[in-house]
């Protein structure tokens, strides 16, 4: 069974939530929507106080090259337009919206039949993924009508259907697959002719027999989809660990997939492609996981973006209990420890982790014994120790010859540590230096 | 409302911890010290418990009084210093106040001086051995006989009635025929320190290291293959009197490969690093015990060749992803 080729770890699974079927999240009064819910520059907000909106109505306009849509996930009147802190306290622009009732643009198809048929030509499918304002689901949030216009030049060849939710705790993805194993794979034959390529790769990992069984069987109707069943290892789901995986090639540093021929998109986008091609349906709602050991119960929810983290929490528990240590968006590996629960969920949000006080706490450091057990699970090759000493004592540009920037913040070295250095948070620390020195040199 | 924890990510901690690595070092020459006091009798375990209570004791006081940091005397690597220490000197009763000496060297010089755990470039209980027997070469080279049957000399040691020589001892002074038996060198019944005598229960101890992952495969077999294969050629061609089976059975090899030259602290990190690692470790080995004065050179091997282990890490990069 194929897995990528260097380093990696075994993190306890704890998919705890696996079994929990997807719920509807239930709206809330009012709903906050960030402008950038994206990678690049936030949209234009194109509605003014007072206005009526309808459920899926364009309310934020991409005007920048790297930027995708924005609308409007309810029905309501627009509040206010003004900036929100995102969980991490940062101020962004947003719209609030009073939430009256739930009218639909008539444009999108509510019907429950799955629509199959596809006859938009490669261009017209961008334009919809634009028009939509799909992106990427995996984390990352990169506009979707962008990575699906391949450059001149490059050419790709193989579609790779990152399905690996290599992440411990998070089922989001995993509950998609299940229930939604038809409009996943519709979703990706309209990739696939996006693309011109002939044939798709679905990597699944193989604590997912339910998963690999399920797509498998519905492959069969469609026409160049493989489902690749691979070794459990993280980050078997980081973009360039999938695809050594997959295909056996590496994206050298500083490329991208697309210059060894590979796009990669998340599971979860493919569905939000399926439901924007096929139903006229913009990005506006997410899979989302809230799970916890010491949770009472473990949901999966269909969440409108812009519903806040603490209605998510009041649903599915009422209360966070009272040896919370840690609430993370996202999963214990390279997801963010919130500390504002009153923001909204955004485009990409995956689930709500809660962690229980003496787990989020962090062992004392004590000192490096060069076991090398940091560099044994680099993904990547790269020699955390070194980087922890080098940017500890400021020799950033050394750290920048030894590659930090290659990291790909997956977090293995930091777990592996039997001394437990922080050391991510000093890499973390030595490429924002490293990206700063540079841009001072094109200057 | 109670105030959230927003450290950076991973939010999950592996169970490793340096604490259960030094312990289970400690677990894994177990076999080997229950041998060494089978067949030295109870002057082993007195070194041994010697040696342990004196190199945590001055950790202990450096830490307190001149480092005036927080002891760290729990972690366990001042008792695993101390084990290795007493593994290499021989059960005689000198040994059980000259071990003091050796662990305040080991510890005081080898370990705390260069700033403690993980600072040290030479291996702690190498250096204390090297000092010791630069320093008191009678008593480090004076072997009691090993018991005649296991267990017959777990008694109150009155005097050292016996003096035996070791196999390396016997080769330079008197060649190969007195040599004992390989089946007494698996299991350790010839003269010699603590822990050179028992092969098997050596390799029992560093099985276990290598299915807990604390040390690979790399050192011990490129140091024990150097050897081997080295002493065969010099036995072939006449320079050297001692076969190669011999060779890797005696002496300090396998105890200094499986447990000394993998010391993470002072060893290469990548593999390929500590592959030149354990050849430099093997082949100076045989030089010294060839052509050196000494009959031993495994101490002086491992030693040498922790100098070059800074010089070999930058040597020997892990290859990157897409290079």
């Amino acid at each position: 069974m194929k897995t990528f080729a260097m380093g990696g770890i075994h993190p306890e699974e704890n998919k705890i939530s696996t079994s929990a079927a997807i719920e509807q999240m239930p709206l809330p009064k009012q709903v906050v929507v960030l402008m950038n819910q994206h990678l690049g520059a936030p949209a234009t907000p194109v509605v003014a106080k007072g206005d009526k909106v309808k459920v899926g109505q364009l309310i934020g306009k991409a005007e920048a090259f790297m930027c995708a849509n924005v609308h409007s996930p309810v029905s309501g009147t627009v509040n206010k337009v003004d900036v929100c802190k995102d969980p991490f306290g940062m101020a962004k622009p947003a719209i609030y919206i009073d939430v009256e009732g739930d009218e639909w643009e008539e444009s999108i198809d509510r019907r429950p039949e799955i629509k199959r048929e596809c006859n938009l030509e490669p261009k017209q499918i961008v334009d919809k993924l634009k028009e939509m304002g799909i992106v990427g689901l995996g984390g990352a949030t990169f506009p979707a009508h962008i990575k699906y216009s391949i450059p001149e030049g490059k050419k790709a060849e193989y579609l790779i259907i990152n399905a690996v939710e290599c992440e411990p705790y998070l089922t989001s993805d995993h509950r998609v697959m299940l229930e939604h194993a038809e409009e996943i794979c519709i979703g990706i034959s309209i990739l696939r002719k996006a693309l011109g390529v002939p044939n798709a790769y679905v990597g699944i990992e193989n604590n997912k027999p339910d998963c690999i069984a399920k797509m498998r069987e519905t492959a069969t109707k469609f026409e160049g989809i493989i489902v690749e069943p691979l070794k459990m290892k993280y980050p078997q789901g980081a973009e360039k660990q999938l695809i050594n995986a997959i295909t056996g090639r590496k994206v050298p540093s500083g490329k991208l997939p697309i210059d060894v021929g590979c796009v990669v998109s998340n599971v979860g986008t493919t569905f939000a492609v399926y439901e924007a091609v096929q139903k006229n349906k913009p990005l506006i709602e997410n899979i989302l996981t809230v799970t916890g050991k010491h949770l009472p119960s473990q949901h999966n929810y269909q969440v409108r973006i812009g519903i806040s983290y603490a209605d998510i929490i009041k649903q599915a528990m009422g209360e966070l209990p009272a040896t919370t240590g840690k609430v993370i968006s996202g999963g214990p590996m390279m997801g963010k420890a919130m500390c504002n629960l009153d923001a909204p969920t955004v485009k990409g949000a995956s689930s709500v982790l809660v962690i229980d006080e003496d787990e989020a706490t962090r062992a004392r450091e004590t000192a490096c014994i060069r076991c090398g057990k940091c560099m044994q699970a680099c993904p990547m090759g790269l020699e955390p120790y070194l980087f922890s000493s080098l940017v500890r004592n400021g020799r950033i540009e050394e750290a920048g010859e030894h590659n930090i920037l290659d990291c790909i913040e997956c977090g293995c070295c930091f777990f592996s540590c039997p001394a437990n250095k922080p050391l991510l948070d000093e890499i973390r620390l030595g490429k924002n230096k490293m990206r700063a020195i540079l841009a001072a040199k094109k200057k | 409302m109670k105030l959230l924890n927003i450290s950076g990510s991973p939010h999950v901690h592996s169970d490793e911890s340096t604490k259960k690595i030094m312990w289970r070092v400690n677990l894994a020459l177990v076999p080997t010290l229950i041998v060494a006091i089978a067949y030295f009798g109870l002057n082993a375990l007195l070194v041994a418990l010697i040696s342990v209570a004196a190199c945590v004791l001055f950790q202990w006081l450096i830490e307190k009084f001149i480092m005036k940091v927080p002891s760290t005397i729990c972690d366990g690597s001042a008792v695993v210093t101390g084990l290795l220490l007493a593994l290499n000197v021989p059960a005689t009763r000198e040994m059980l106040w000259l071990v003091i000496i050796g662990a305040l060297v080991a510890i005081g010089i080898g370990k705390m001086s260069f700033g403690g755990l993980g600072k040290n470039p030479f291996n702690p209980a190498l250096v204390g051995r090297v000092f010791m027997l630069i320093s008191f070469p009678v008593q480090m080279t004076t072997w009691p006989k090993p018991g005649e049957n296991l267990f017959s000399m777990v008694s109150v040691p009155t005097t050292d009635a016996t003096t035996g020589a070791t196999p390396l001892g016997i080769l330079k002074e008197n060649g190969a025929e007195a040599l004992p038996q390989v089946w007494d060198m698996l299991i350790g019944h010839m003269g010699g320190s603590l822990g050179e005598v028992s092969t098997i229960a050596i390799l029992i101890g560093a099985i276990y290291l290598l299915c807990r992952r604390i040390i690979s495969w790399h050192i011990p077999v490129a140091f024990i293959g150097t050897a081997f294969v080295f002493s065969w050629i010099l036995y072939g061609c006449g320079s050297s009197n001692v076969d190669p089976l011999t060779t890797i059975l005696t002496g300090g090899i396998m105890l200094g490969a499986c447990f000394m030259a993998t010391d993470m602290v002072t060893s290469p990190m990548t593999k390929g690093g500590q592959l030149l690692f354990g050849f430099g470790c093997g082949l100076l080995t045989i030089i010294i015990r060839t052509w050196g004065s000494y009959p031993e050179g495994v101490s002086f091997a491992i030693l040498l060749m922790n100098s070059v282990t800074p010089l070999i890490n930058k040597g020997f990069k892990p290859k990157r992803f897409a290079c």
